[in-house]
């Protein structure tokens, strides 16, 4: 049993201690040092070595002696292994080994001897294996298009491996990209036509899909059992099969190439999500404050003005936002609906320039960054209510 | 009374729900029921456009003090295929000039040069000559004749309302079109995207629902991609893989990993020797699927992060006490506990992955083995200009859609109805 343990431990926080370093190995060489190997082998037996005497010593020793004086002699150990880099990176080495030091402090002899603990190793390690290895998948193309956006077309070609920022070159120079979208590829026309579409769409949404979802919620009719589970049904139907039959529509309207023909095809999109979302909140308003409206002689639009909507303004913001990111982040409609270039989108004009083998990619990227930073910095700020959202509006592809 | 309450009560409801129920109605209920009628007919592209009369005026001299000139009107039919009838065309002339030797087919009256053409075949041209000149023998000012524009009307009809229909669309959908090919190609796609977004998101909840130093950030990052613009986050993958400047092809020749950058993105098949055994893995549409679990795990972990805080705490305490350790814990008590979410996260997936256009066109256009059935929607219908083919090829999805749909009914709504 103890031995069994024993080796999982070993096996399991090696491998761990051998993702970090490799980890931060790839970002180092993403910072222009030149590492030709990540000497996985040598480097999973210095694992095993570190493991092992952290385990053997226990709690001999003062916890801070001891993953201190380990963790500079492995640190040691690794710098004697690897190739030779510089300061920063043997810091880096350092904190990595400090921190997985201080990760294993609760292993020791005896607790290996504990019912279930290859087991508890095991989930132990995966936890924090994967922690870092979302946050590592996740983050990594984030940050390959902000550095991508500040770097020029030659130190692309120079070294597709360094994505470090250079903080030495003047701030006009580091920004370079994000003047010329805007004075060479009119991106400030393409930002104004996206803001513009999508505030329209969430104003719109909001006027119609409020009296909907309080008639939905409130009100007796003919045929409201049969509304309100259709409008699900209705949202789960795809864009795609939409596509065709709206193109043809709108080119003999001549709604093609306009904001108004997008307007209306992203209000009917995000309409049913936005009833389902808003009927769920109104719901939950006690009937009684609705009652003392009628008694107060409000009509039907008075209560949803003066009561409903003040009442529910935390969904009503997060139906805006949730509807507002749907907008924004629309590619398949713009991309049917615009091919002229005066009228593009963000999203469309990105996916046009990069339809062109001549446009350098930093300024693409520079145009990703863009069109992210309002979405990531909206979902970040607000995150609260968007996660309700994102529940609710479940549906959403 | 109350009659007449309720009577209004039915009528503010219906106020209250006309106009988003009118345009919710006209922009996807009828789109879905115009598919089939246009499934039906040969139509292209070009022949969306009613057929027009038009005319391009021009303006020659041909004596010297300019009181005569010669007007030519290029006149066309703008359709190739369709004949226009009661084509009429009427232009103004300035005071003080008439038309000389008008055509048989005009008339001249109070300033306006008015004639009936008749009908223009698909593809009709004629140059139409006007001579005119200044009563006066006075110059006519060329700038006032030119800017003056000749309006033309006629009668066409409309190719998407006529009544010809066919079934060659759906005949070639199923024989001509590789049917098998992008139907497997598309439930690959779908299933494996769909698996891969629950297994990720169930590892991902299974880690946040734990105690850790930067808990509420992390939930923050595994949203980024599910909220980030697609057209942003697929290009910055397409960069990262490229095989020729990729991060991702310089960083594995770098570590020896490979021996030479792969095209992820741009090659059909990879063959592998496992054991002996040749295993051709479909490289492409495995780098897409990839991506997509990427970019839809972070639904499937907010459900069921959303599910297992709501385990209530005392059942894993019970089965400690028990003595289960946590590989039981997570069999026993956790897995059924997300067993309901999951299922209806697997249809949800499974449908609106099975409608996933925008992620593979922008990654690899429905090239290299990638081509599934919303991408043949794009490609029928405007790549190849055949509006009627991509319309057929919509109407197979909304039929399979359908099926799909009536199995989540039949075998988890009711499970559903329960949460």
């Amino acid at each position: 049993m103890k031995f069994k343990s024993l080796t999982i431990y070993l096996l399991v926080s090696s491998i761990f201690l051998l993702c970090l370093l490799s980890i931060l190995k790839i970002m180092s060489t993403l910072q222009g040092i030149d590492f030709k190997n990540l000497n996985i082998s040598q480097n999973f037996i210095l694992g095993i070595c570190l493991s092992l005497g952290l385990l053997v010593i226990g709690n001999k020793l003062n916890h801070f002696i001891k993953i201190f004086s380990l963790t500079s002699v492995f640190t040691i150990f690794y710098l004697y292994i690897n190739e030779s880099a510089p300061i920063w990176y043997y810091i880096s080495v350092f904190l990595v080994i400090l921190f997985f030091s201080h990760k294993v402090k609760n292993y020791n002899l005896n607790y290996l001897k504990e019912d279930f603990v290859s087991e508890k190793i095991i989930f132990d390690f995966i936890t924090l294996f994967g922690i870092i290895f979302f946050a590592f998948v996740i983050l990594f193309p984030f940050y390959i298009m902000l550095v991508t956006s500040f770097k020029t077309q030659i130190a692309l070609l120079v070294n597709p491996l360094d994505f470090s920022f250079d903080f030495k070159k003047d701030l006009s120079d580091l920004f370079k990209s994000y003047f010329v979208i805007f004075d060479t590829y009119n991106f400030g026309r393409y930002i104004l036509i996206s803001s513009l579409v999508s505030i329209g769409t969430v104003l719109i949404t909001l006027m119609f899909a409020i009296p909907a979802a309080y008639a939905v919620a409130r009100l007796n009719f003919f045929g409201k059992t049969f509304l309100s589970s259709s409008i699900l049904i209705i949202y789960m139907f795809p864009a795609i099969v939409l596509v065709i039959p709206l193109y043809t529509v709108f080119s003999q309207l001549g709604l093609r190439n306009s904001v108004v023909g997008l307007l209306i095809v992203y209000t009917a999109t995000t309409l049913p999500v936005a009833i389902y979302m808003l009927q769920g909140y109104f719901k939950s308003i006690p009937k009684e404050i609705e009652d003392a409206g009628i008694m107060d002689g409000h009509s039907w639009f008075g209560i949803i003005l003066k009561i409903i909507i003040p009442l529910s303004l935390p969904a009503i913001a997060s139906v805006a936002l949730y509807v507002f990111m749907i907008a924004w982040n629309e590619f398949l409609f713009s991309l049917m609906f615009l091919d002229n270039p005066k009228s593009f989108t963000l999203s469309r004009a990105i996916q046009y320039l990069t339809g062109d083998a001549e446009t350098p990619r930093q300024y693409l990227m520079a145009g990703s960054v863009i069109v992210t930073l309002p979405v990531l910095i909206i979902f970040i700020y607000f995150e609260k209510y968007l996660v309700s959202g994102l529940t609710a509006g479940s549906v959403k592809g | 009374m109350s009659d007449t309450l309720s009577k209004i009560e039915k009528r503010t409801a219906y106020t209250l729900l006309l106009p988003a129920v009118f345009l919710v109605f006209s922009i996807i209920l009828f789109p879905i029921f115009a598919n089939i009628w246009i499934s039906f007919k040969e139509v292209s592209l070009k022949d969306i456009r009613i057929p027009e009369p038009r005319a391009k005026k021009i303006v020659k001299s041909i004596s010297d003090n300019n009181s005569e000139l010669k007007i030519v009107y290029k006149l066309r039919n703008s359709s190739l295929i369709q004949k226009i009838s009661d084509v009429k065309f009427k232009d103004k002339l300035p005071s003080n000039v008439v038309p000389v030797d008008l055509d048989s087919r005009c008339e001249f009256k109070s300033k306006i040069i008015k004639c009936q053409f008749g009908e223009w075949e698909a593809k009709y041209r004629e140059n139409f000559e006007v001579l005119i000149k200044n009563e006066n023998n006075n110059e006519i000012d060329k700038k006032v004749i030119k800017s003056q524009k000749p309006s033309l009307s006629g009668k066409a009809d409309n190719i998407l309302l006529t009544t010809n229909f066919t079934l060659k669309n759906f005949k070639k959908v199923f024989y001509e079109n590789d049917f098998l090919d992008l139907l497997l190609t598309t439930f690959y796609f779908t299933f494996f995207g769909t698996i891969g977004a629950i297994f990720f998101g169930i590892l991902a909840a299974q880690l946040v629902n734990q105690n850790f130093y930067g808990r509420s950030f992390m939930r923050s990052i595994l949203l980024f991609p599910y909220v980030g613009p697609v057209v942003a986050l697929a290009y910055t993958w397409t960069l990262l893989l490229d095989p020729n400047s990729g991060t991702f092809n310089a960083l594995m020749v770098n570590f020896n990993i490979f021996d030479e950058p792969i095209n992820l993105l741009g090659q059909k098949y990879m063959v592998m020797n496992i054991f002996g055994f040749e295993l051709k893995l479909r490289l492409a549409l495995t780098t897409v699927i990839f991506f997509e679990i990427w970019r839809y795990f972070p639904l499937a972990f907010l459900f069921i992060l959303a599910r297992l805080q709501a385990v209530p705490k005392d059942l894993y305490e019970a089965a400690e006490v028990d003595g289960a350790g946590p590989l039981k814990k997570f069999i026993h008590i956790t897995l059924p506990q997300i067993t309901a979410i999951i299922s209806i996260l697997f249809m949800i997936r499974f449908i609106w992955n099975f409608n996933k256009f925008e992620d593979i066109f922008l990654l690899t256009g429905g090239a290299s083995g990638t081509r599934t059935l919303p991408i043949n929607v794009y490609q029928q219908g405007f790549a190849i200009s055949d509006i009627g083919m991509g319309s057929a090829v919509s109407i197979v999805i909304v039929l399979l859609l359908i099926i799909f749909m009536f199995i989540y009914f039949k075998l988890i709504g009711r499970k559903a109805n329960e949460i």
